[in-house]
């Protein structure tokens, strides 16, 4: 499975992007491979302040559920709506159309903090074999 | 698994298990005084037959069973069908429960999908669920799930909404998050209510009919709600939802209409077994708790039926799951289905009518008795409270003795209530049956003089 070398990741599987002082968060591929068929989303309002590690949303499959974290501390500036009707995007494009939320860092600089693709990788490798 | 209780063999055998030298050495934190220090003493076994003498004579001190029955509070005495009986009590049937294996039971499922339909149209809502215990833990339900949708605490309640699902929701939540509003003439004003919301409110609970009988202004209720941006929950009776405008009904509807079904098919008991129904909008169908029956295809394009949007539940969400509950109440959601089936839009309307004429009827009939008046003014449906010249209590007694239920004693909720008769009257009571009872009214007045 190909892990794009442009993002940053959890350990929760979501990924981060930063650009223009804007982060955009999604779930990664391990994780959308891993629920399954996704149905829904959950997301937060626009102007809700999240707080890193934190739930800030669900995202549900066919038989499970799970909570999504939010890499970084600060606030909700854009929700993907088109996710409500077709929540597929998640599963069909993880870090491309099925982007979840976009947040204003309180700290830009904490998502350089997140785990490397590599260093990724080898959590992966660590915690799921 | 066999239901014969321990043998003492057994019994040494776990204790060993878990080290602990006897039974008593096991319960020794518990309080000595509140434990039974010598066995419990019962009767020793009986015969068959005995055991039959013995029964028989407890049933034959049920004078409820051939009472005529003016008593209503929550539970009604609405005719049941023999039909109902018939069909539900198949032995395919008889065990009928929420399916955990469920789409094996294909039959189980379609029962509670029709259950569903029914309600959803009685409700005038997108949605409902397979059922729950009962009208109170509905109510809470649509409380908690309010609370979640809008991440506000306060749940408002209006005063006319019955004493026992007020009880119940101080029950689950703190009681500090609860407001009541309080009623004017046995009715909720709309300007009261819009005082006690304000911007912290969760939702707003309210019955209609209320407790009293009366009807309550559902849509200036729920625009007092909206306005103030809280979920608005309709505590509805499903016999009189066939007569009254849908609460859900779209645009200005209740977000949530829930309730106790017993009065569908299913006899009112000592107050139970009884069954809750809940239903909601399309926007909360992802909070709602219970089980959800849902038409599909299998892969040969035959219809069939599904749970489905199990993934509120606590099988899967755990402890974030939307409820505690997990079950629904099979059989009796099955008889309510059978009931709504068999009556039918125009014969559920026909039960409705009947039960307003004869209420109407019977509370013209009590006004003209001496001493006995209406408590309240506004409109009614199949219930109304009579205030009368001695304690409701005295009533309720010089009933027995003419084998009559005469109503409800309200004296039981509030002191300040205890000329409170709560009367409700079926499509079963005959003008026969209104006349004996109000001799009843008539014997107690004139026993105090």
């Amino acid at each position: 499975m190909a892990y794009p070398d442009d993002v940053r990741y959890t350990p929760e599987h979501e990924w981060a992007k930063l650009e223009n002082g804007v982060v955009t968060v999604g779930i990664t591929s391990y994780a959308a491979e891993q629920l399954g068929d996704v149905v829904f989303v959950e997301l937060p309002a626009v102007g809700k302040k999240l707080d890193a590690l934190k739930p800030f949303g669900v995202v549900e499959a066919v038989k499970t559920v799970s909570d999504l974290f939010a890499p970084v501390t600060g606030e909700v500036v854009e929700v993907n709506a088109t996710l409500a009707d077709n929540p597929a995007l998640v599963n069909q494009s993880p870090y491309g159309e099925g982007w979840m939320i976009r947040l204003r860092p309180d700290d830009p600089d904490a998502v350089s903090k997140l785990m490397a693709r590599a260093d990724y990788e080898r959590y992966l490798q660590e915690q799921h074999g | 698994m066999s239901y014969i209780g321990l043998s003492r063999d057994e019994e040494r055998r776990m204790l060993e298990t878990i080290g602990v030298t006897s039974f008593e050495a096991l319960v020794e934190t518990i309080p000595a005084s509140v434990r039974l220090q010598a066995p419990l003493q019962t009767p020793g076994p009986l015969s068959e037959i005995d055991l039959r003498r013995q029964f028989g004579a407890w049933a034959r001190m049920n004078a409820a069973d051939h009472a005529v029955s003016f008593m209503g509070g929550g539970l009604y005495d609405h005719y049941i069908p023999s039909v109902v009986n018939t069909l539900a009590m198949r032995s395919e049937f008889a065990t009928a429960y929420t399916p955990y294996q469920a789409e094996v039971a294909q039959g189980s499922l379609t029962a509670i999908y029709e259950f569903q339909s029914m309600i959803v149209e009685l409700a005038g809502t997108d949605v409902a669920n397979a059922s729950l215990y009962d009208g109170a833990t509905a109510v809470v339900e649509a409380a908690l799930l309010a609370r979640h949708q809008t991440g506000r605490r306060r749940v408002v309640v209006a005063g006319t909404l019955h004493p026992h699902f007020l009880g119940v929701l101080r029950t689950y939540l703190d009681p500090a998050d609860i407001a009541v509003v309080p009623e004017r003439g046995g009715q909720t004003a709309p300007e009261d209510v819009r005082q006690t919301l304000g911007a912290d409110a969760a939702c707003l609970v309210y019955a209609h009919p209320n407790f009293f009988g009366l009807l309550e202004s559902p849509a200036a209720l729920h625009a007092m709600a909206r306005a103030a941006g809280a979920l608005s929950i309709a505590c509805c009776d499903p016999i009189a939802l066939a007569l009254l405008e849908p609460p859900g009904i779209h645009g200005a509807g209740a977000d949530m209409v829930v309730g106790e079904g017993q009065s569908l098919g299913n006899p009112p008991s000592f107050g139970g077994p009884v069954l809750g129904f809940f239903a909601c909008s399309q926007a909360l169908v992802r909070r709602m708790p219970g089980r959800l029956a849902a038409e599909t295809v299998d892969r040969n394009g035959r219809r069939g039926f599904v749970l489905t949007l199990q993934t509120r539940e606590q099988h899967i969400r755990r402890e974030k799951a939307t409820s505690n509950i997990c079950t629904n109440q099979g059989l009796l959601a099955l008889r309510a289905t059978i009931y709504l089936g068999l009556l039918g839009r125009e014969g559920m309307r026909e039960v409705a009518e009947l039960c307003v004429q004869k209420t109407h009827h019977a509370a013209e009939v009590a006004t003209k008795v001496p001493g006995y008046r209406r408590a309240h003014e506004g409109a009614f449906f199949r219930e109304f409270v009579l205030e009368c010249p001695v304690d409701a209590g005295a009533v309720v007694t010089q009933g027995l003795e003419h084998g009559v239920l005469p109503g409800v004693d309200l004296g039981q909720f509030r002191p300040e209530w205890k000329r409170w008769l709560l009367v409700a009257v079926t499509e079963q009571r005959s003008a026969a049956e209104i006349e004996r009872w109000a001799g009843v009214l008539r014997a107690a007045a004139e026993r105090r003089s």
